[in-house]
């Protein structure tokens, strides 16, 4: 029995010991969400921000370190000539080069494989999937070149790759290209896995996964590339990175804290502007931002506050993210908890075209704030 | 393996009934023609509808390796010619129905057309048998309907309507009838699951073939090698066919492969390249192939040269990896409608006001069946056909999990 209730002591013990964190966290200003022209103003006249789109952050993100080191390359299908399928890798070509922006044929195992192969000599490749769906095609040599390396030569071979692209479901695009793959990359031993949401995370958690001596798996979300995001002077700035192993809090609240990744977190985000809207309520949203390792710190700290749990993933519900958050929770802040820990998450199905059965596949911001508001029994 | 005197034989423009053993050895480096109207009428042109006259191809219609040619001579019937030219047409009267459905934001998502490309659909299916086996990528609506889908069923799915081939659960890139197996959305994939049909064809005796498809791209997935390889290890009576339309996306052949000889990529394999913008060309191509397959030779791999009129998907332009010019020169004088337009009219099959009427037939068609998949239903938002057909019927888990607790869906049975 005290051997479970450890880990949450020592915690607790931690959490005690941090710096608060600012009450007042960037107001999130996505796509339709509320983007005031006060807000707007705010941030340029004091303080040098500015709106990205969490393309022009990865581009960004990327011309910095291709500028940086010249280990750095990109590799991928339509990454050079094309500007990439998604335009991430725009300018690219025409300002590094065809040595380093480099198109490849098809061959996701093959050109996996070569990119895992330069890494281990010593290079630093960024190689780009279309998106995630086809790194399945490949997945054998990031799991087993890639992430194991180290370990299997006790240390003697690094492998210092990135692994990127857009993940997770997609609008209209059927069963075979719309897929989650945070828990498969998140259950790997050796490597490291994160997920922005905004843009500043979508460049420093980049340029982190670039300069990490690590293979990393850098999962993007097609319907955020689009999106805008203000950026602080800070994040403009060349120097920018991101911890890994780091959650944000989005949002501060009392009340439950959910916590979400990559695109939910502006789901949950909107469900918490309505539940406070409707019933008065305060939660508190989290960020994970890294997926592996997974900061349950700030999770348990913020649980101590509000008492319960919602995670709000995007992901199958078997086996995923929202099931290790849960179970972490409960292992970590059981005696915290005033209400089992919960959570919202794709449906157990593959993902159908038609609309409406695609809308009940996956969370949505009314589903969330229901959800929520049943648990609070509002 | 190969006799000395095939493995010498290349690309031999052989007019007519070249015995299989002969050899030549003409060396003469030359492509495949895409003249979509290059083939001569060789016996005089019946009255009858269904009396057979012969007709020569093009010597510039095929290529081989390891391989003679297939008789450039083949029979064919008025009514065959009739049909196979409103088959083309209704196929791109289909597409451009996608095209302008899609543009009305009433398809989501991804739609490939196959405009330009339709007589590769259209001259495999008059050369196999409903018995044999097809199976091709996302850019599938032509095959779905030569396979025997509706122009309905087609359309209903690219709507998502619950009559569509896939009762709205797959998409444009997904559909699958009888004797059609997707469809499928991962580049290359669908190649050793052909070799697969192929497996189970030999397994279960009999004489039929697997028509498999895959794009030029597609032809540098590993897995397309390794389905080479089982092919001809076990004698799989599989046909390989690369649809060459110049491009992956947009990167084009030459970008892509280090052999853009797609039908020398077999190596250990005989390769027939053929010129797959005339729809005779196709017919003949693979009627030769489903023959050597049914003499028990193994595998061919054949490369369709085609073009894609449109962009990659409905998203893409299609005019920043190519020129205006390319396009336009390749619809103008390579188009396989046209091409077999012509071949009608100058060998007496049918009358201009004919072919006009069978136009007519079927864009009014694809007009009705349009108008009719619009008509349909969407699938009911609920989780009983949300959760449908996972599992097979009656083999379902007890449940299935919803996206939370409460919207767990308990299958009764
Ligand atoms: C494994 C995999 N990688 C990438 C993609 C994205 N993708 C879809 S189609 C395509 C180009 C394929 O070109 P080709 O094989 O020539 O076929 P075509 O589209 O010309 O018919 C690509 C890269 C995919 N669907 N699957
Ligand atoms: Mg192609």
């Amino acid at each position: 029995m005290s051997r479970y209730l450890r880990p949450a002591a020592r915690l607790a013990a931690t959490a005690r010991a941090q710096v608060a964190r600012p009450a007042a966290v960037s107001p999130f200003l996505y796509k339709t969400a509320v983007v005031s022209g006060l807000q707007k103003r705010t941030y340029a006249d004091a303080t040098g921000v500015k709106e990205y789109t969490v393309r022009d952050a990865l581009n960004e993100a990327l011309a910095e370190e291709l500028e940086a080191n010249d280990k750095v390359f990109v590799m991928g299908e339509e990454v050079a000539q094309y500007n990439g399928a998604y335009k991430v890798t725009k300018g690219l070509l025409d300002r590094f080069g065809e040595k380093r922006i480099i198109d490849t044929p098809i061959t996701e195992s093959g050109f996996t494989g070569l990119a895992v192969g330069a890494a281990l000599s010593g290079l630093h490749p960024v190689c780009e999937f279309m998106t995630f769906n086809f790194a399945m095609q490949a997945i054998d040599q990031i799991v087993n070149s890639a992430a194991k390396t180290l370990y299997m030569s006790g240390g003697i071979q690094p492998c210092n790759i990135t692994f990127r692209g857009p993940n997770g479901f997609a609008a209209g695009v059927g069963a075979q290209h719309s897929q989650d793959y945070s828990a498969w990359y998140g259950s790997i031993p050796g490597l490291k896995v994160v997920a922005p949401w905004s843009a500043e995370d979508a460049k420093g958690l980049l340029k982190a996964s670039i300069r990490d001596p690590n293979p990393v798996v850098f999962l993007e979300n097609e319907l955020m590339y689009g999106q805008s995001f203000p950026m602080s002077e800070a994040a403009q700035k060349d120097d920018f990175v991101l911890p890994f192993g780091k959650a944000k809090v989005e949002r501060v609240g009392k009340d439950l804290t959910i916590v979400s990744l990559s695109r939910c977190v502006g789901q949950a985000m909107v469900a918490a502007e309505g539940l406070k809207k409707k019933y008065g309520v305060e939660a508190e949203v989290i960020n994970l931002r890294s997926i592996k390792p997974l900061d349950i710190e700030t999770i348990v700290k913020s649980v101590k506050k509000t008492h319960r749990l919602l995670a709000v993933e995007s992901g199958f519900p078997a086996y995923g993210v929202s099931a290790e958050i849960l179970a972490l929770t409960m292992e970590y802040a059981f005696d915290y908890l005033d209400a089992p820990a919960q959570r919202v998450t794709g449906a157990d199905v593959p993902t159908p075209y038609a609309q409406k059965l695609e809308e009940m596949s996956f969370p949505t911001e009314p589903l969330i704030e229901q959800f929520a508001a049943k648990m609070l029994r509002l | 393996m190969f006799s000395r005197a095939t493995r010498l034989t290349r690309a031999v423009p052989v007019r007519a009934i070249a015995p299989r053993a002969t050899p030549v050895s003409v060396a003469a480096r030359r492509t495949v023609t895409t003249n979509a109207a290059s083939a001569q009428v060789a016996s005089p042109v019946p009255e009858s509808e269904d009396e057979p006259f012969q007709v020569t191809l093009s010597d510039e219609s095929f290529e081989t390796y390891e391989l003679d040619p297939p008789p450039y001579t083949m029979e064919v019937t008025k009514k065959e010619l009739k049909q196979m030219y409103y088959d083309m047409v209704v196929i791109r009267q289909m597409e451009m129905a996608a095209d302008r459905l899609y543009k009305d934001k009433k398809i989501r998502g991804f739609c490939h057309l196959s405009t330009g490309q339709e007589a590769v659909a259209v001259g495999i299916e008059h050369a196999i048998e409903k018995t044999d086996d097809v199976i091709t990528s996302y850019r599938c609506h032509g095959f779905a309907y030569m396979r025997g889908a509706t122009v309905r069923a087609v359309l209903g799915e690219l709507l998502g309507r619950r009559e569509g081939i896939a009762y709205g659960k797959g998409g444009s890139m997904h559909m699958f009838t009888k004797g059609f197996y997707g469809g499928n959305g991962i580049v290359g994939a669908q190649v050793p699951v052909g070799a697969g049909l192929a497996f189970a064809q030999k397994y279960t005796g009999g004489k039929r073939a697997s028509v498999i498809l895959y794009g030029d791209g597609a032809s540098n997935q590993g897995q397309v090698f390794e389905a080479f390889n089982m092919a001809k290890l076990w004698k799989l009576p599989a046909l390989f066919g690369c649809e060459n339309n110049k491009y992956g996306m947009g990167t084009s052949a030459a970008r892509s492969s280090a052999l853009t000889d797609y039908y020398k990529r077999g190596q250990y394999i005989p390769g027939l390249k053929v010129n797959g913008m005339d729809v005779l060309a196709v017919k003949a191509a693979v009627k030769y192939g489903k023959q050597w397959t049914a003499e028990d030779n193994g595998p061919m791999v054949l490369e369709y040269v085609t073009y894609r009129y449109g962009g990659h998907s409905m998203s893409d332009p299609g005019t920043t990896y190519r020129t205006r010019e390319e396009i336009q020169r390749m619809r103008s004088t390579n188009d396989p409608i046209a091409g077999l337009k012509q071949h009608i009219l100058e060998w007496g099959v049918a009358a201009e006001e004919e072919l006009k009427s069978l136009d007519k037939k079927a864009r009014s068609h694809v007009n009705e069946e349009s108008a009719a998949a619009e008509a349909m239903a969407v699938p009911d938002a609920t989780p009983q056909i949300l959760f449908e057909d996972i599992y097979v019927k009656g083999s379902e888990p007890e449940f299935i999990r919803g996206r939370t607790l409460d919207e767990n869906y308990y299958f009764k049975n």
